[in-house]
């Protein structure tokens, strides 16, 4: 630990490297900094913003921001999370997610997410957009409703499986995933294997033919809440 | 037909050198010569520049002024910001729509005009104002709306709509525009006349580091806003490794109500153009780019002949005043109508040919900017004040302000709205908002935006504030409101403004807009009620606290203005017994959807109505 440094998170000491993120370090430490468009392999993307933390007073996304020796870091405050949960909440009413029926459901970060949070109901009202499918493909689903917008399939897409099958197209609330042909998945590379397809957090990208292999009671987030994993090597 | 449309793409892509980089310039050409980047474009472009086509059709999707269906020949976009409206946009409007029989964001079906809105296009001096095609048409009436398309129709040629030319620069020969200046204040600093070459022969007889040390010692700081001292972030960037270095001025206003760029580009961008050149000897860079927001395109042609003629004097190229080694020229980007581009990691982007998203910090500018070089981007006055810095030395500029600590020189403000002289006034850093609205005929103000939708509403009592660092930081957006004006109405155009101008990247401020104008809006309607106030508060908190860059950090300022110093703009519109109630019921609403299904019109609603009033 030549190079190491010591940051300070949520008056926990923590030792950390240079090179890694405030996320990574925490990580490491056995603290969960909750994420969603993050994701490991992956360049990190600040987009989600359920992972901003308060470092040294000032908001940063713990995904993107490096270490800096004696850092203090204020993550599992009651109002950060406030900021988180209402974030996540956004993320709920700006979609269509109908987790009773989607397949992605106990498997899906966010609906894990909203769990951790104690999330019944969003405060806010649902938009209800008109988000369009994309079955062309003959292994890969699109479901726009339930794209939350991480970008992990545009980043996986390019830097895993060096294709660009995705990018962003339009703006603002207009904003959605868009496919390197003119309309449909199934003119571009995309391949079921692609990195990308493994990417999403949420039902938005889907596998076909093997929807609802494993059984309700079985899937990742079922037993224990997301983040859980992180937190028990602390413990070990 | 299509043998054409390959061909001149080929070419635009061509002149381009085929530089994906240069994606911006690309598709805006392709844009004027073909009307519309459609599918096929894409296509050939992203196959002739060696691209992925998605990243051009994020490219062309993500900023206003492009398209991905044909445009009219003649696009007219009518400024839709809330000085506009004050001046009367809606009947402007409206004669626009009866004579073209279109609505806007229509085409009519002889493909000759497309009618569209625009946020701010920089002419709330002259409001209502609209551009067609690239022409500024200015001080509009329902009149002069329909006479416009009348004339249109016989010639087709919007320059031909410009029968009297504005002051100054704006009668020369490559601009002959109808814009006026407004310039009522003219300040010793930004528009003192300026002697061209004297800055930079000063410049060179010091050392960078010299020049570096001056800026610093007359305390410039950036006058886009946020007030980050120039001379430090000339420091990182020379202190910063990489070979190829580049200053870029940000001439990018957008913030609804600022309109100081376009006067200082058409009055005086020799002084400009001598401080991005006294940029580049200070940071050790050679290439310069000055982003110029669409809106300006009218001022092109001018000022590439401004540097033209610096460049025939030497003032730009190589061997800058016979210097040997000291080599620096700069061209002009254009953008393609994108609020947020005046970010400066997102007018990065823009200069790369990307979409117009920010990016995330660290790494800074200074370290790593365009094409991965250390980059300054600097506003247009910030530059500005450092060829006076240059010109009569760093002490006496400090001088010039008022003598409020930590805000050295003049600050140009851009005045509209409900005042009698809207218009460009160049004050010292300390003056008080109250004298500023004497001056320019505002003083009966109810209240006044300060720095935009994104800055400060201020309440009258608050007029002895003073313009400066520590007090009002502004961009220069100064908006004047009369007792009236509606604030809430105000508030929901600015968050409209937020919304259409989010790059969507992040979700709070992607969502979190959207979000905060349902809630206002539903509280103009009057079915607010008292706990709306707080969910307000806490979503505008979540927003600014959460949000990447500076749009969704600021975008909340208006709604948390308002409920802190106009409360009862709020409260008056609360039902009696909205305390603590549930808002009430809107029944025609939630049946809406249905009731158009099955074609009723209101029947039930309607009875309902009558049985309430009744």
């Amino acid at each position: 630990m030549a190079d190491g440094m010591t940051i300070t998170i949520d008056d926990r000491t923590i030792s950390a490297q240079p090179g890694q993120t405030v996320l990574e370090a925490a990580q490491a430490a056995g603290i969960y900094i909750p994420r969603l468009c993050h994701r490991e392999g992956l360049t990190p993307g600040g987009a989600c913003r359920v992972c901003v933390v308060l470092v040294n007073g000032r908001p940063q996304s713990a995904c993107t921001l490096p270490v800096t020796p004696g850092m203090v870091v204020e993550n599992d405050s009651p109002r950060m999370h406030e900021h988180r949960k209402r974030i996540i909440e956004m993320l709920f009413v700006e979609g269509n997610h109908f987790c009773m029926f989607c397949e992605k459901s106990g498997n899906c970060e966010l609906q894990a997410l909203a769990y951790r949070f104690g999330i019944a109901a969003p405060r806010y009202p649902y938009q209800f957009p008109r988000r369009s499918v994309d079955a062309s493909h003959p292994d890969i689903f699109i479901d726009h409703n339930r794209c939350v917008l991480c970008a992990r399939c545009i980043r996986a897409s390019r830097d895993l499986d060096g294709k660009n099958v995705f990018q962003f197209v339009g703006r603002g609330v207009h904003k959605r995933v868009g496919v390197n042909a003119r309309a449909r998945l199934v003119d571009t590379d995309a391949d079921v294997s692609d990195a990308a397809v493994e990417a999403c957090p949420v039902g938005a990208i889907l596998k076909k033919r093997v929807g609802y292999a494993v059984p309700v009671g079985m899937r990742l987030y079922d037993h224990a809440p997301i983040g859980a994993d992180i937190e028990a090597e602390a413990k070990a | 037909m299509a043998d054409n449309k390959r061909k001149i793409i080929r070419e635009i892509c061509q002149s381009c050198g085929d530089d994906p980089t240069r994606l911006m310039d690309i598709v805006r050409a392709v844009q004027m010569r073909l009307r519309c980047v459609d599918d096929e474009a894409m296509d050939l472009i992203a196959k002739a520049v060696n691209t992925h086509r998605v990243e051009v059709a994020g490219v062309v999707s993500f900023y206003a002024f492009l398209a991905d269906q044909p445009l009219g020949d003649i696009v007219i976009r009518l400024c839709d910001d809330v000085i506009d409206e004050m001046a009367g946009s809606k009947y402007v409007a409206e004669a626009l729509r009866s004579e073209l029989g279109i609505d806007f964001g229509q085409t009519t079906p002889d493909g000759r005009f497309t009618l569209a809105w625009t946020p701010c296009i920089g002419m709330c001096d002259q409001a209502p104002a609209a551009l067609v095609n690239d022409v500024p048409v200015t001080e509009l009436n329902s009149d002069t709306a329909r006479r416009m398309i009348h004339e249109l129709r016989e010639h087709m040629r919007p320059e031909l709509l410009v029968t009297r030319v504005g002051d100054g620069n704006n009668a020369h020969p490559l601009v002959q525009s109808m814009v006026k200046n407004n310039l009522r204040h003219a300040g010793p600093v930004v528009f003192s006349p300026v002697n061209r070459g004297e800055a930079i022969r000063k410049a060179l007889a010091m050392t960078p580091v010299e020049v570096i040390r001056a800026v610093k010692t007359a305390r410039l700081r950036g006058c886009g806003g946020a007030g980050f001292p120039t001379g430090m972030k000339w420091e990182f960037t020379r202190a910063a490794a990489g070979e190829r270095k580049f200053i870029i001025a940000n001439a990018d206003e957008g913030e609804p109500g600022t309109f100081k760029d376009r006067v200082i580009l058409t009055e005086r961008s020799d002084r400009l153009f001598a401080g991005m050149t006294i940029a580049g000897y200070a940071i050790g860079a050679s290439e310069g780019i000055l982003y110029l927001r669409a809106e300006y395109a009218y001022l092109r042609r001018y000022l590439e002949e401004v540097l033209a003629a610096r460049r025939a004097e030497n003032l730009l190229g190589r061997a800058i005043c016979g210097r040997p080694g000291f080599n620096f020229d700069i061209r002009i980007q254009m953008g393609a109508g994108a609020y947020i581009c005046g970010e400066e990691t997102a007018l990065i982007n823009s200069c790369e040919g990307r979409r117009g998203e920010p990016r995330n910090r660290p790494p800074f500018p200074a370290q790593h900017g365009y094409l991965g070089g250390p980059t300054a981007v600097n506003n247009v006055e910030t530059l500005c004040c450092v060829t006076k810095v240059l010109e009569v030395g760093p002490g006496t500029f400090s001088e010039l302000g008022t003598g409020v600590s930590g805000s050295a020189g003049t600050k140009c403000l851009s005045i509209s709205g409900d005042c009698r002289a809207p218009g460009i006034y160049e004050v010292p850093y300390g003056t008080t908002l109250r004298s500023v609205l004497d001056m320019a005929g505002g003083s009966e103000a109810a209240a006044v935006q300060v720095g935009g939708p994104s800055g400060k509403m201020i309440a009258p009592a608050e007029y002895d504030r003073r313009i400066c660092f520590d007090d009002l930081a502004t961009g220069g957006s100064v908006m004047v409101f009369s007792r009236r004006r509606d604030l809430l109405h105000v508030v929901s155009r600015f968050l409209d403004f937020f919304i259409e101008e989010s790059c969507g990247y992040c979700t709070p401020c992607r969502v979190g807009n959207v979000l905060l104008k349902e809630r206002v809006d539903r509280i103009r309607h009057r079915r607010g009620n008292t706990t709306d106030l707080d969910y307000l508060r806490e979503l505008a908190d979540t927003v600014k606290l959460t949000s990447r860059c500076g749009l969704g950090q600021t975008s909340p300022n208006p709604v948390l203005a308002t409920l802190e110093k106009f409360p009862h703009a709020y409260t008056v519109l609360m039902p009696p017994n909205g305390n603590g109630a549930l808002a009430p019921f809107d029944l025609e609403a939630a049946t809406g959807d249905a009731r158009a299904v099955v074609h009723r019109e209101r029947q039930h609603s309607t009875a309902v109505e009558e049985n309430r009033n009744g």
